[in-house]
């Protein structure tokens, strides 16, 4: 199950009482104002949460997997993140229960495949 | 950017809500997203990217201070995916970047 921009609006929704149309808008300028600052080099710290940071990448030779085609990956700016030591945490801590809730779930897909 | 950049960004642009609301709605946002990364959920928002958590096997680790090996389990980290339109958006802007400088 994957959380989705409208779930974060009906959070706001249940939890704030934004109205519908406020909690959506809410939620697209957020990760715009996000875009927007990375966009112009500047990193994102969110406290509790992690960091978005940005890294210049040099050209590189690449090679198109399919046919094995040598093609250079030219030089570029991507996005980084690094979550927290807090978020990093609740994950680790929740370990044991993820890889239970991952075998399930695995499980239920290869039923689902085979029937 | 900070949080509170953030926030006053948000505020800035959305007078129809008080300050505080605000405040609480981005604070909202971020709990609930680690919630559920900490309970094993995807984060899936388009155009801007995806949250996942990712294994790591479990490793012979050592003590720094006594040199020690020690087994450190396996475990899961949070592993976040730029999405094309922020990919692009950054990307292009250091491409202007480099031109300006060079023309």
């Amino acid at each position: 199950m994957a959380v989705t921009k409208a779930d974060l609006a009906d959070a706001l929704f249940n939890q704030l009482g934004l109205n519908k149309r406020e909690a959506k808008e809410f939620v697209e300028l957020f990760f715009e104002k996000i875009r927007h600052s990375l966009e112009n080099g500047q990193a994102v710290k969110l406290s509790g949460f992690g960091n978005f940071g940005l890294r210049e990448k040099r050209s590189r030779p690449g090679r198109n997997p399919k046919t094995g085609e040598e093609i250079p990956i030219s030089e570029r700016r991507v996005v980084t993140f690094r979550a927290s030591q807090k978020l990093k945490q609740r994950v680790e801590e929740n370990s044991t229960l993820l890889k239970q809730k991952y075998t399930q779930e695995e499980r239920v897909e290869a039923n689902v495949g085979s029937g | 950017m900070t949080k509170s950049d953030l926030i006053d960004a948000l505020a800035a642009q959305q007078p129809q809500l008080v300050f505080r609301d605000v405040e609480l709605a981005v604070k909202e946002l971020l709990e609930q997203m680690a919630d559920a990364l900490a309970t094993g959920d995807r984060i899936e928002v388009r155009g801007f990217g995806s949250f996942s958590l990712h294994h790591r096997p479990s490793r012979v680790g050592r003590n720094p201070k006594t040199g020690d090996a020690v087994n450190v389990p396996d475990k899961y980290v949070p592993h976040f995916k730029p999405g094309k339109e922020l990919r692009e958006r950054v990307d292009n802007a250091a491409r202007r970047e480099r031109e300006n400088n060079t023309g």
